[in-house]
């Protein structure tokens, strides 16, 4: 039972979150942790976990806040933001490299997938997510004491289909079942509804790192019925950032006469700091900077809250655009919108909630932690699949696909052949023939977005239909089915109709990993790393409780002992019993917990044998005729004390 | 727009093939089928249920995206029934050129004039720019179009009362409103693109 938990996870450009939701009558509201819905917390305690990969000196991989650290002193060594990575090919990321320090390996190909240099290797955005994602994982596991095999991943409602993709390969990487990707808008307002189970239409703004969302959604008794959607994946608050670093290298070449983009260091310095300035602008009218440069040089700027909304105007407008598309899409006005929920980091700024109230008429909700609400989501979802509680028994999500899916007819033209915001699992079916005689294949060409000519729109795949019977030019009929399943990707099956044979057809991922590259991913250097890694501390785990139970054993000779009260002496022969049950196991987690209980629990035990030592010492005895065992790393409380 | 079995998207909903349709029953249908069918209920169930949720899923979604959009519905019903739409459809193209004719223009009669005045007009934006007065002249020709677009509702919804009563007639009728409207709204658009918005 305890490893069909499902956990939900908000894979996010900057930030990184697992939330469960546990099943039962104690329900609470979503808004007060600790039941219900919650967050799970890394070892450090925090509910996010910056997505940021990094390697330390050792080359050992780290993520969240401890690889934040390197960001900021080896940028080389660190990577983040990969999300905006994710699914896209080299010509799509031409932008993105001058503002991000991605440093692509040199060998790319156009058409590849991309690979990204960190220390001595390269690794595709599906790998370094799945380091995230792994590292997510283990906070979960940690939580429960036991594993987490499925997940539910959210993306941003507009990632196409190659995006969705690859971060469905990052989850199996990370040796997660995906069960469900699910729209980041559609889970906050599975988080919101939860507690309000009313009908009626919501509008989700959803703001983030990276990428930008709005959801029309309909509440019916339970379902959540997604009407339209609408985004920009390239549009977030590290777009504020950025115009805010490049503000800031002008001023610096101007009055300080330094070139900062030559010291990537300084650079990431910069960055943290026009953040740290973003931030305390949400709350603050002025916020200062001071950068620290190359040449004992100082930048310092105070940035007021007029100035930053003249600057970040421009990109907020941009939110506005998509807002208005999907309501039209809806056939719905911004005034017919009952609830606005504002999702995402970015929303905490001021000038962006006076826009989206602006613009709907109303004030949005901001109840639940805009950080935190896609996660909670995700995780109200997990509790569903999971086969569901009495809470999320009558909830049902039906999303719809955010972008038209088409394929490329004469001319070059796209032909639509399912519309954006058809509710998924949505199909359609072509029949394709052959323009010469004898002709045994044909190609197609599957594109997803919402221009007219081909070359505009997105192209998810290319792939030839074989196998098919020779016959004259435009007898064969070959039906084929296009089905985009409720993860919003995309699958392809083809029949010839006349001879009645299934075509064979190989569906090439125009920027995707194949299957086998996602398998040997799976078995490759990380995970043995990991694998590696683990072992080494299950076996030093091992290693220092043998030294201590043979030190203990020694130490119960001890007249010492003998000076314990009978429950301190229950205390230790308890937790004794626990370090050797936990042997038994490979959890070295376990075995060093069980270490460090039974290490308290001697404390008072070695101070008294500390105390005879030292008082025999003074006597003039030998030191070595009290012996005290061979302690762990001493001065461990039964270890041998140490006089010099 | 095919179904993916034999069976109609009326019977899938259990609804007799008639175009005048209760859309809140409709709608209540959908979300019903929904709970019973969607991927996210067999998420455990073998991988046998989980193929045969996606496919009866993906066709209900069809169904009730077709059913629920007023022109949709009338055009899938005349696709039921066998009759060909002249509009500019791909399956009308397809089927002109395998016949080797060409395909048949249809502007309707009452339009005859109005369009060619509005090409003219439509003509001279692209040549010379689009001033106040032609911008104003424009704008006047689309509110009629647009007004007319929507009587074609109602002529729509007196064709279809005549087919739910058994009137197989009615189908001329609403090829004739659905070639008509599709004329009208690519005028439409051709307004809308001279003048942006």
């Amino acid at each position: 039972m305890a490893d069909d938990r499902v956990v939900g996870i908000d894979l996010g450009t900057t930030n990184s979150l697992v939330a469960y939701m546990a099943s039962g009558p104690t329900l609470a509201r979503p808004d007060e942790p600790g039941k219900g819905v919650f967050i799970l917390p890394g070892e450090d305690g925090s509910n996010l976990v910056p997505s940021v990969v990094a390697l330390d000196n050792d080359n050992r991989v780290l993520v969240g806040n401890a690889a934040r650290e390197v960001l900021l002193t080896s940028p080389d060594r660190a990577i983040y933001s990969v999300k905006r990575l994710m699914g896209r090919g080299l010509e799509d990321v031409r932008e993105e490299l001058r503002l991000f320090p991605f440093h692509l390996a040199e060998d790319l190909a156009a058409g590849e997938v991309l690979r990204i240099k960190l220390g001595e290797r390269t690794y595709t955005p599906p790998e370094i997510s799945a380091q995230i994602l792994r590292q997510l994982k283990r906070n979960a596991e940690r939580f429960f004491g036991g594993t987490v095999k499925q997940a539910v991943i959210t993306v941003p409602a507009y990632f196409n289909d190659a995006q969705r993709q690859a971060t469905k390969d990052a989850g199996r990487i990370a040796g997660l079942e995906v069960l469900r990707l699910v729209n980041e808008p559609t889970a906050a307002s599975l988080a919101y509804g939860l507690d309000r189970k009313q009908n009626g239409t919501i509008a989700v703004y959803d703001f983030g790192g990276g990428t930008f969302d709005v959801s029309i959604l309909k509440l019916k008794d339970g379902i959540f019925e997604v009407i339209a959607t609408n985004g920009d994946t390239h549009l977030g608050g590290d777009d504020i950032d950025n115009l805010l670093i490049a503000v800031a290298v002008q001023d610096i070449a101007g009055d300080l006469k330094v070139d900062a983009r030559q010291h990537p260091d300084a650079i990431q310095r910069l960055r943290r700091a026009v953040i740290d300035a973003k931030i305390a602008l949400s709350s603050q009218e002025a916020a200062a900077i001071e950068v620290e440069l190359p040449g004992n040089k100082l930048y310092q700027r105070t940035i007021t809250r007029a100035m930053f909304e003249e600057m970040v105007q421009p990109i907020v407008e941009r939110t506005l655009g998509p807002c208005r598309q999907a309501l039209k899409d809806a056939g719905l006005t911004a005034e017919e919108m009952d609830e606005v929920v504002l999702v995402g980091g970015s929303t905490r700024i001021p000038l962006v909630r006076r826009q989206v109230e602006a613009l709907f008429a109303r004030k949005p909700h901001t109840e639940l932690n805009p950080d935190e609400v896609v996660a909670l989501g995700a995780a109200v979802q997990a509790n569903i699949l999971a086969g569901g509680s009495a809470e999320t028994k009558d909830m049902l999500l039906l999303d719809v696909t955010p972008l038209s899916l088409g394929i490329e007819a004469l001319g070059g033209v796209t032909a639509k052949i399912i519309q954006r915001n058809s509710t998924i699992p949505a199909s359609a079916t072509e029949q394709f023939t052959t323009g010469v005689e004898g002709q045994v294949s044909v190609a197609i060409h599957v594109l997803q977005g919402e221009r007219e000519l081909a070359k505009d729109c997105r192209s998810l795949a290319r792939f030839d239909l074989k196998g098919i019977p020779p016959m004259p030019a435009g007898l064969p009929r070959i039906e084929v089915r296009f089905l985009i399943d409720a993860n919003g990707i995309l699958h392809v099956s083809a029949r010839e109709q006349r001879s009645g044979k299934e075509a064979e057809i190989q569906v090439q991922p125009s920027y995707g990993l194949t299957d086998e590259q996602v398998e040997n991913m799976i078995l490759d250097s990380f995970d043995n790393a990991e694998k590696d890694l683990t072992e080494r501390q299950l076996i030093e785990s091992r290693n220092e409780a043998a030294t201590m139970l043979s030190a203990l054993v020694k130490a119960r000779r001890d007249g010492a002992w003998a000076m314990l009260n009978f429950s301190e002496q229950r205390k230790v022969d308890e937790l004794e019993g626990q370090l050797r049950q936990s042997l038994g196991g490979t959890d070295f987690h376990y075995i060093r917990r069980s270490i460090d209980e039974l290490n308290q629990a001697t404390m008072h035990l070695a101070e008294l044998m500390m105390d005879a030592a030292v008082s025999s010492v003074l006597r003039g005895k030998n030191m070595e005729t009290t012996d005290v065992g061979e302690g762990p790393a001493a001065p461990h409380p039964i270890g041998k004390a140490e006089f010099s | 727009m095919q179904p993916a079995e034999p069976t109609d998207f009326f019977s899938f909903f259990g609804l007799p093939r008639r175009l005048e349709l209760d859309e809140p029953t409709l709608e209540r249908e959908f979300y019903a089928l929904s709970r019973k069918l969607h991927p996210d209920v067999y998420t455990r169930a073998s991988a046998r249920e989980q193929a045969w949720s996606l496919e009866k899923t993906s066709q209900l979604n069809d169904a009730y995206r077709t059913l629920k959009d007023p022109i949709s519905r009338t055009e899938y019903l005349l696709l039921l029934e066998g009759i060909q739409l002249d509009e500019q459809s791909k399956t009308a193209t397809e089927a002109a050129r395998a016949a080797g004719v060409d395909k048949k223009q249809t502007v309707p009669a009452e339009l005859l004039e109005e369009a060619f005045e509005l090409n003219m007009l439509l003509e001279e934006a692209k040549m010379g720019g689009v001033n106040d007065d032609l911008r104003e002249q424009l704008v006047t020709t689309r509110a009629g179009l647009t007004a007319r677009l929507n009587t074609m509702q109602e002529e729509l919804r007196a064709a279809w009362k005549q087919w739910d009563s058994g009137d197989s007639e009615a189908t001329a009728l609403m090829v004739d409103v659905l070639n008509r409207r599709s004329y009208l709204r690519n005028l439409v658009r051709d307004i809308n693109e001279v003048l942006h918005y």
